[in-house]
C-alpha cells in the first residue's frame, strides 16, 4: 500500500462571491436559470486562485520537498509565459523544482494528474479557472470560478490511492473556443450527448474492471465535464443513484479544470478511510479514476473544506459581475491609468513580491517587512534573513477607505498591519465590507492582483479580514 | 543639536505671490514671472541686482530652466529643488544658505506649480518603474489613517474628531475669505464641510487642500544689507528640514498621531531661533493643512497643545483668527490654495505681511514678533518637515 502512488494533499479555494442565477434574469428580462455561481473577486485570476488552494493543499504537509509544479486552466492570465512560474514564486518553491503550464482545453486538468501521477517524487498540480459567457448565455449562467490543488506523492502519507484509471477520445467538437476570446461557442447539445455518453459508460466499465470492482462498490460517483446533458445521461445510464455526487451545479457552477478536482475534495472532506470513489470528467471522450481513501486521510483532510466555503459567500450584483469581467466598461475615476510593473524591480524584488518573503535582522532580530538593505531599527547593512509571511496572521493598526484611487471596485481599502511574528506592513485589504474594517481586526493574508495595466496582472499580497477568511 | 543656524544673518526684503487658483491662461513660467516681478519690485531691485535663484516645483517643470527661460536670466545659478510638497521651503533655505555663506549678496527663491493642467483630481506624480507592491494610497487617504488612529489612542469619539477637523476647515475657509490672495474666497458652513462628499476615511472633499495654480518668490539679502532694501525687513530666525527614515509603514513604534519629522525640525528650528515657547511667542504660525487631521496634529506636534488635546483646543478656537495663536490666518492650504512648489514661500508671504503689518482685513494684533511656517511633504510614516521662523525685530 505505502509504494502506491496517490493524493497526499489536496486543497479548494472558491471565491467569497455569488451570483445569483435568479439576478442575471432579472436584468436581462430572461430566465436563465436556478441557484448561484461562483465568481472570481475583480482581485482573482486563475492564477490568484490555484495560489490559494496550493498553498491549501501543502498546508497540511508542511515542510515537504516538492519537485514539480503542474498549473492547467482554460483561463491563462498570459500566454507564452508560463502562468505555473508566479504560482511557483508564490507557494515559495524551491528554484530546482520545475513549473510548467496545461493551458487551453478544459481536459488540461484531467491530464495535470495524470501527469503527476505518471511522474516521479512530489508533485504539485494547481488547476483553476475563470468561466465566462456571453450575457445571457448558458455558459454565463452555468459556469464557476475555482481552484483546486492536489499535491502527488507516494508513501504512508498518501490520502487516497489510485485504483483504475480508464480514458476513451472521441474527435468531437461539441465546445470550442478562439484563442484570446473569452467566450465560447458550443454545437447542439443533443449532438454532445449523442456522441460522449456510450464511450463514456464503455470507460467507465474498462475502469470497474481493471480496479476489480463492481459499481455496487463505489461508495461515492462523481460525474462532471463540459458537457452538462452528456453528464447527466451518463449518471442515469448507470444507475449508481445513491453513489451520486453532487455535481455543485447549483450552488457552484462548473469550474472547467477545477472542477473535477474539487468534486473530488468534497468527497474527500467528509469520506470514510476505504472507500471507493469513482471520477467521472466528460471532455473530448472521458477520464475515469478510481481512488480509494485510506486510514490516513482521517489527518490529512483540508481545511476550509468545500462545505465551509460554500457556506460563506456573499451575493454580487450582475452589473459588478459583468465590471469585473470586462464586459461592462464603466467611466473610470479622473486618476492616472495604473502602470503595469516593471520586470527587473519584479525580479529583484520576487521573493517579496511574489514569496511575501520579509527579512529578519541578524543583529537585533527586528523583522523588516519587506526586506531592508539597512536595518531600519539598529541601521546594520546587509544582515537580514528570510521569513515568510503567506501564513501568518496579523492585526489592523489604522487604516484608510480610498475613495479617489482608481480600481475595479472601489473604495480601494488600505490598512497598516503589524504582523504577530513582529514587523509591520502597509497593504490592500480585499474581500472585505468597507464599513465594517476597525482598529485591531485580524487579518490572514491572499495572493491577488492589485491592479490590472496594459493586460498585465500586478500580482501581489493582500490582507483579508478574518471575519472574512475561512 | 547638528544645525548651527543663522540666526538673524539674512532677511528677506521683497516678496511676490500670485493670486492662487486654476489659471487656465497662464504656463508655469507666466506664474513665475508675476511673482518674480512683484518681489523685485518690493524689493526694489531688478532682475540684474540677484546673484543667484532657486525655483522649487515638484512637477511643473525640471532643471534651472524652468526659471531661466520664462525671466530669461542669462548665465545666473538658478538651481531646481523638489522635496515633495516642502518644495517651496526647500528653495527658501537654499537662497539663505547661500547668501549666509557670503557665497551670493542676493538670492531669490521662487516657487511654482501649475496643477490645474493635469485633468485629474488631487495630486498625481508620475509613476518611476517599481515592482509594483507598494500600496497605492492617494493623499487624502494617506492623511485620513491619522483620525482612526488618534481617536484609538485618545480614546476621543470619532463624532468630536470629526466636528474638530470640520473646525478647521470653516477657520481657514473663514480667514481665507479675507484674503484676496485666495483660490476660496467664502466662508463655508460646517454643515456643509462636515456633509460633503466622501474621499477617504473620515474626510470630505472640505477636508482636503485646494488644488491651485500658484507662485510665489523671496529675495534674500544679508542682514546689514537688509535696510538698503525695505524699512521693514524680515530676519530669518531659524530654518530647519527633517527628511524621515520613510519606516513608518514597517516600525510598529510609529502610531500614526504624530509626525516625528515636524518635533524633530520644529525642536531645531526653535533651538536656533532662540524660541521657548512657541504658543506664548509666535505672532501666528502658517502650517501644512494639506487635510484638517493634518493640521490637528501639528498643533501638537508644533507644541502649541498638549499631546490628546489639540482637538479640544481647536474646537475652543485656540487657533482662530483672534486666539490665542491664529494659525493659518490666510487661509491655509484649505482656503489659499496648494501650488505644491509655491506653498512654503506662500505661507511666508503671510508672515511677511503680518510681521509688517500689511495684513489688511486679517491684521494681527497681538503685540508679538514672531512667525512660524511648516511645510510638509509625503505622510505619516514617510515625511520630509520643515519649520522656520521669522522676526520683524534682528536680536538684540
Amino acid at each position: 500500500m505505502t509504494d502506491a502512488r496517490g493524493i497526499i494533499g489536496y486543497g479548494v479555494h472558491l471565491p467569497i462571491h455569488r451570483l445569483d442565477r435568479g439576478d442575471i434574469g432579472r436584468a436581462l428580462g430572461r430566465p436563465v436559470g436556478h441557484g448561484s455561481r461562483t465568481v472570481a473577486s475583480f482581485d482573482e485570476d486563475a492564477v490568484t486562485m490555484a495560489t490559494t488552494a496550493g498553498l491549501r493543499a501543502l498546508s497540511a504537509i508542511p515542510g515537504i520537498a516538492v519537485d514539480r509544479l503542474l498549473f492547467a486552466t482554460t483561463s491563462p492570465p498570459l500566454a507564452d509565459r508560463t502562468n505555473a512560474t508566479d504560482i511557483h514564486a508564490a507557494l515559495g518553491l524551491d528554484e530546482s523544482a520545475a513549473a510548467f503550464d496545461l493551458v487551453g482545453s478544459v481536459r488540461s486538468g484531467v491530464a495535470a494528474v495524470r501527469a503527476a501521477l505518471d511522474a516521479d517524487g512530489t508533485v504539485v498540480v494547481t488547476t483553476g479557472d475563470v468561466r465566462t459567457g456571453r450575457p445571457q448565455s448558458a455558459d454565463e449562467a452555468e459556469g464557476g470560478d475555482a481552484a483546486a490543488a492536489l499535491v502527488i506523492g507516494s508513501g504512508e502519507g498518501v490520502v487516497a490511492e489510485l485504483l483504475a484509471d480508464a480514458t476513451v477520445t472521441v474527435p468531437v467538437r461539441y465546445r470550442w473556443r478562439r484563442p484570446g476570446e473569452s467566450t465560447a461557442s458550443t454545437w447542439e447539445e443533443r449532438f454532445g450527448e449523442h456522441a460522449l455518453v456510450e464511450p463514456t459508460v464503455r470507460a467507465i466499465a474498462a475502469a470497474l474492471k481493471q480496479a476489480q470492482l463492481e459499481l455496487a462498490g463505489v461508495d461515492h460517483l462523481i460525474v462532471t465535464g463540459t458537457h452538462a446533458r452528456a453528464a447527466r445521461r451518463v449518471a442515469s445510464a448507470v444507475g449508481a443513484d445513491d453513489a451520486l455526487v453532487d455535481d455543485l451545479s447549483a450552488s457552484v457552477g462548473n469550474a472547467g479544470t477545477a472542477h473535477p478536482w474539487l468534486l473530488l475534495g468534497n468527497v474527500l472532506d467528509r469520506a470514510e478511510p476505504g472507500a471507493v470513489v469513482a471520477l467521472v470528467t466528460v471532455t473530448e471522450g472521458a477520464d475515469v479514476q478510481i481512488w480509494r481513501a485510506t486510514p490516513a486521510l482521517a489527518d490529512g483532510r483540508a481545511a476550509p473544506t468545500v462545505a465551509a466555503q460554500l457556506v460563506r459567500g456573499r451575493p454580487v450584483d450582475y452589473l459588478t459581475y459583468l465590471t469585473w469581467r470586462g464586459f461592462l466598461a464603466r467611466q473610470p475615476p479622473r486618476r492616472p491609468d495604473p502602470v503595469p510593473p516593471a520586470p527587473p524591480p519584479s525580479l529583484r524584488h520576487a521573493d517579496w513580491k511574489f514569496g511575501f518573503v520579509a527579512g529578519r535582522c541578524s543583529s537585533c532580530g527586528e523583522r523588516n517587512v519587506p526586506p531592508q538593505e539597512v536595518c531600519f531599527a539598529c541601521g546594520a547593512v546587509g544582515a537580514m534573513t528570510d521569513e515568510r509571511l503567506a501564513s501568518e496572521r496579523g492585526t489592523i493598526t489604522t487604516f484608510s477607505i480610498d475613495r479617489l484611487a482608481y480600481s475595479l471596485h472601489p473604495p480601494v481599502v488600505t490598512a497598516v498591519v503589524d504582523l504577530d511574528g513582529g514587523g509591520r506592513t502597509d497593504l490592500e485589504i480585499t474581500d472585505a465590507v468597507p464599513e465594517d474594517i476597525a482598529v485591531g481586526d485580524r487579518v490572514s493574508f491572499a495572493f491577488r492582483i492589485k491592479h490590472q495595466a496594459d493586460g498585465v496582472p500586478n500580482y501581489f499580497w493582500k490582507a483579508i479580514p478574518e471575519r472574512e477568511a475561512d | 543639536m547638528a544645525s548651527n543656524g543663522i540666526r538673524d544673518r539674512v532677511a528677506i526684503v521683497g516678496m511676490g505671490c500670485t493670486p492662487f487658483g486654476e489659471h487656465w491662461d497662464r504656463d508655469p513660467g507666466d506664474l513665475l514671472v508675476e511673482a518674480s516681478q512683484a518681489a523685485f519690485a518690493s524689493a526694489g531691485v531688478t532682475r540684474d541686482d540677484v546673484d543667484a535663484y532657486w525655483v522649487g516645483t515638484l512637477g511643473s517643470g525640471e532643471s534651472g530652466l524652468t526659471l531661466s527661460q520664462p525671466l530669461k536670466i542669462a548665465n545666473k545659478p538658478v538651481t531646481r529643488v523638489e522635496n515633495y510638497c516642502a518644495t517651496g521651503s526647500e528653495s527658501l533655505r537654499m537662497a539663505c544658505y547661500a547668501v549666509a555663506s557670503g557665497a551670493y549678496d542676493v538670492a531669490m527663491a521662487t516657487g511654482v506649480e501649475k496643477l490645474k493642467d493635469s485633468g485629474f483630481s488631487g495630486l498625481t506624480m508620475s509613476p518611476r518603474p517599481s515592482d509594483g507592491t507598494a500600496t497605492e494610497t492617494t493623499a487624502p487617504a494617506g492623511f485620513s489613517r491619522i483620525v482612526p488612529a488618534y481617536a484609538a489612542k485618545y480614546g476621543v469619539d470619532p463624532d468630536e474628531l470629526k466636528d474638530a477637523i470640520t473646525h478647521i476647515a470653516w477657520k481657514n475657509h473663514r480667514n481665507g475669505s479675507l484674503n484676496p490672495l485666495a483660490h476660496f474666497r467664502r466662508e463655508v458652513s460646517k454643515d456643509a464641510i462636515a456633509c460633503s462628499p466622501l474621499v477617504a476615511g473620515a474626510l470630505g472633499i472640505m477636508d482636503c487642500s485646494g488644488v491651485s495654480d500658484g507662485a510665489a518668490a523671496a529675495i534674500v539679502v544679508h542682514a546689514e544689507d537688509a535696510e538698503r532694501y525695505t524699512d521693514r525687513p524680515i530676519y530669518v530666525k531659524g530654518l530647519a528640514l527633517a527628511a524621515g527614515s520613510g519606516t513608518g509603514a514597517m516600525d510598529r513604534s510609529y502610531d500614526h498621531t504624530t509626525f516625528p519629522e515636524v518635533v524633530a525640525s520644529a525642536a531645531d528650528a526653535y533651538q536656533q531661533a532662540g524660541l521657548d515657547d512657541p504658543r506664548a511667542d509666535l505672532m501666528l504660525a502658517e502650517v501644512h493643512d494639506c487635510f484638517t487631521p493634518t493640521e490637528m496634529v501639528l498643533m501638537e506636534d508644533l507644541g502649541f497643545a498638549e499631546r490628546g488635546h489639540a482637538w479640544k483646543e481647536v474646537l475652543a478656537g485656540t487657533f482662530d483668527l483672534d486666539g490665542v495663536l491664529p494659525v493659518n490666518p490666510d487661509g491655509g492650504l484649505k482656503s489659499f490654495g496648494h501650488p505644491i512648489g509655491a506653498s512654503g514661500l506662500r505661507m511666508l508671504y503671510e508672515c511677511w505681511l503680518q510681521l509688517r503689518g500689511e495684513a489688511g482685513e486679517r491684521q494681527i494684533s497681538n503685540g508679538r514678533t514672531m512667525a512660524l511656517t511648516q511645510n510638509l511633504g509625503g505622510g505619516p510614516g514617510h515625511a520630509v518637515s520643515f519649520v522656520s521662523v521669522v522676526g520683524s525685530q534682528p536680536s538684540a
